[in-house]
């Protein structure tokens, strides 16, 4: 380090002062190269996907699919959909989703991101079907289609369409086969539901009630009704602990209870295993609601006697297909699509229609 | 030492002199972010011509407001060497008190925002009493009032998302147009409470102090520092700026949502983290704090504009937060 014009003594400060500041220097370079490794994985990241847009930028539709999370199965299953009809269509699919179930800021911010990267249309599984609603109304106020998936918003009419499994139906389904299976036997009924206000929890739980005959209700009642046989109601948030915690629970409150509905299948099989731990698991009937491939494995082992299978692939695949559409015709598409849902049991009842496990396997999720 | 062009004394002076009051803004710490942030620019500006427009930049600042609010009142916390796991769960409570006063209660909007701030307030107020006077770890302190404002969070809303706010609460998610370029109140607001919190912390001795009882506690009191005084201030002040960014929550979402802020503590840290402050207290500045939340922000909209997954932005600010940490620990080690 040569300072010119700095006599010995100085040049001894100076070097001092040099010694100083090097670590700081030392710094910045790492800094530097630690940035420069990010970025480098950054543009490797991207690679992949970066051919395709530079080539056919701006003439290629784009479509935006939101789903609540990145982790569970179903929506694994709807992105896999999404991809297949984007790619054969010749449309670029964006995804996004929430950190957690309920994560609303950051649907949000996905909608934001995708409207200023020019899409066509926006596909949603609203995790809050209220909060969501001012977002999806900016990117409807600029032009882009709609569409939400597997769950309604709050109001339903704040997006074009919907293309959803109806969930009452699922509920009727299982509640006509367990009423069947039951034969006579008085019913003891164990529901374990979502969570409060959740609209597809609701219609479940309802339509469960309704098909079994034990309540009157249609699919416009707004909260869960309950009825003489059913001894113990708990919600489980669809998470498998909090299932097994919640049927330990209802047999506490009371041993006699013989039939179980679950709002999916992982409540279904925290259940099972707390029926198991109680030595109950041959008395308890559990029916169930999803149709995931643990699912249909768990009937097809006898853990599950039936469920409502529904198809997060075909409403991904329709969604893009609308906005394709939307994109070549400028139609938009409107009102509701069930996009269907069927009973899969290995103990199929005579008065009730119902698919076999190797139907269910074909077609399951996750 | 009769003819010397530079004597040592000059030198000193000279290097104590050079520093403009914009070089100091961007103190040494914040010069790597800076760079990260520039690069990131760069690089999407070069991959997609949709990122570098008003609109676009525009919109990365306003989806960054309620975080970046959040992490100012962190910075101050963590230049203590404390930490503050409580302030997305406080933002939520002092949110869902506003709005479910304004709408359930149909108290005047303007006294339900007072009350939702000052709500947040009493937390800051509550976690600095324990930090000081009982002398509990800031760490445990604060999972436990995250614990506590989340529950009140979903008591006090009975899980309900509220909707149908009055204007007053909504004003600071609206726009005023520069050229092409719609621009949210709420975002301005936030960068001037980064601009008069970078002003206290460097131009008032309050400020300075706050540096230094996070460089040395014991030290800072035996120069007459009245520390405990000056943490409870510290947490309160944090409070006060989380309230803000209450209001710019339900403003920027037009609801009352009893699930927001889950994660934003985490992601508050990780701006100040990005931004060049050290978690071990007494180095570091809100400007960082700034381009650390920027950071995020574009990252996770430029990869959005080029197609990538989101779980990509996760792990590309993970990878950075490592990075900063690093960074700082090799300057501390190489400092003693």
């Amino acid at each position: 380090m040569e300072l010119p014009g700095v006599d010995a003594g100085g040049r001894e400060e100076a070097v001092k002062l040099a010694d100083r500041w090097t670590p700081r220097r030392r710094t910045w370079r790492v800094a530097g190269a630690g940035v420069l490794a990010t970025l480098a994985l950054l543009a490797a990241g991207c690679s992949g996907r970066s051919s395709s847009s530079g080539s056919s930028k701006g003439t290629q539709v784009q479509v935006g699919l939101i789903t609540k999370t990145e982790t569970n199965p179903f929506f694994v299953k709807m992105k896999e959909g999404a991809e297949k009809e984007a790619a054969a269509k010749g449309a670029k699919l964006l995804t996004a989703a929430g950190k957690f179930d309920g994560d609303n800021a950051s649907q949000a911010t996905a909608i934001e991101n995708m409207v200023a990267a020019g899409v066509k249309g926006i596909l949603i599984t609203p995790s809050d079907t209220k909060a969501i609603v001012p977002s999806i109304q900016k990117a409807r106020d600029k032009g882009v289609e709609v569409i939400a998936l597997d769950t309604p918003t709050d109001p339903q009419s704040a997006v074009d369409a919907l293309f959803a499994t109806n969930n009452f139906q699922a509920g009727v389904l299982i509640g006509q086969y367990a009423k069947a299976a039951m034969g006579g036997k008085t019913p003891r009924i164990a529901t374990l539901d979502l969570a409060p206000g959740i609209t597809v929890g609701v219609l479940r739980h309802n339509g469960f009630l309704s098909g079994f005959g034990a309540a009157t209700v249609n699919d416009t009642a707004t909260g869960q009704v309950t009825a003489s046989q059913v001894v113990c109601s708990q919600d489980t948030q669809g998470d498998q602990a909090k299932g097994q915690t919640a049927m330990e629970n209802c047999l506490q409150k009371d041993p006699s209870i013989n039939l179980v509905y679950t709002i999916n299948e992982p409540a279904a099989l925290g259940a099972y295993t707390a029926l198991k731990a109680a030595g109950k698991q041959n008395d308890v009937m559990i029916v169930s609601v999803d149709g995931g491939c643990t699912g249909v494995k768990a009937i097809q082992d006898g853990r599950i006697a039936a469920t409502s299978q529904q198809y997060p692939l075909k409403m991904a695949s329709r969604g893009v297909d609308a906005v394709v559409d939307f994109a070549s015709s400028g139609q938009k598409a409107s009102g509701y699509t069930d996009t269907g849902v069927t009973l899969i049991t290995a103990k199929p009842q005579p008065a009730v229609e119902s698919k076999d496990v190797q139907f269910g396997l074909a077609n399951c999720w996750g | 030492m009769s003819t010397p062009a530079t004597t040592p004394e000059q030198l000193e002076a000279g290097r104590e002199a050079a520093p403009s009051l914009l070089s100091r803004a961007f103190a040494l710490s914040t010069v790597g972010p800076l760079i990260a942030l520039l690069l990131a620019i760069a690089f999407f500006t070069a991959r997609t011509d949709r990122f570098l427009t008003g609109t676009n930049l525009s919109l990365v600042v306003q989806q960054v407001m309620v975080v970046g609010t959040l992490a100012i009142g962190q910075t101050l916390v963590i230049l203590t060497a404390g930490i503050d796991l409580s302030n997305g769960a406080v933002m939520a409570f002092g949110s869902i008190v506003m709005t479910k006063l304004a709408v359930a209660s149909g108290i005047n909007p303007f006294l339900a925002i007072a009350i939702g701030i000052l709500a947040c307030v009493a937390f800051g107020a509550f976690n600095g009493t324990l930090v000081t006077s009982l002398r509990l770890p800031p760490f445990i302190v604060t999972l436990g009032t995250f614990n506590v404002a989340f529950a009140l969070t979903h008591i006090y809303s009975n899980e309900q998302t509220i909707s149908n706010l009055p204007s007053a609460l909504t004003f600071l998610g609206t726009t005023f147009t520069i050229g092409q370029t719609d621009i949210t109140y709420g975002s301005v607001l936030m960068l001037a409470m980064f601009a008069l919190a970078w002003f206290v912390l460097r131009q008032t001795s309050a400020g300075r102090h706050v540096y230094a009882v996070g460089n040395n506690p014991e030290a800072a009191r035996l120069t007459g520092i009245r520390t405990r005084r000056l943490l409870l201030g510290v947490y309160v002040t944090a409070g006060l700026i989380y309230g803000v960014a209450a209001l710019l929550l339900v403003a920027r979402t037009s609801v009352g949502d009893p699930q927001a802020g889950q994660t934003d503590n985490l992601d508050s840290i990780t701006a100040v983290v990005l931004g060049g402050t050290s978690l071990f207290g007494g180095r570091g500045s809100v400007i960082g704090t700034l381009i650390g939340a920027l950071i995020v922000g574009i990252v996770r909209n430029g990869l959005q504009l080029l197609g990538v997954r989101s779980i990509y932005q996760v792990l590309i600010t993970g990878l950075l937060v490592i990075l900063a940490v690093a960074v700082d620990q090799l300057a501390r080690r190489r400092q003693r």
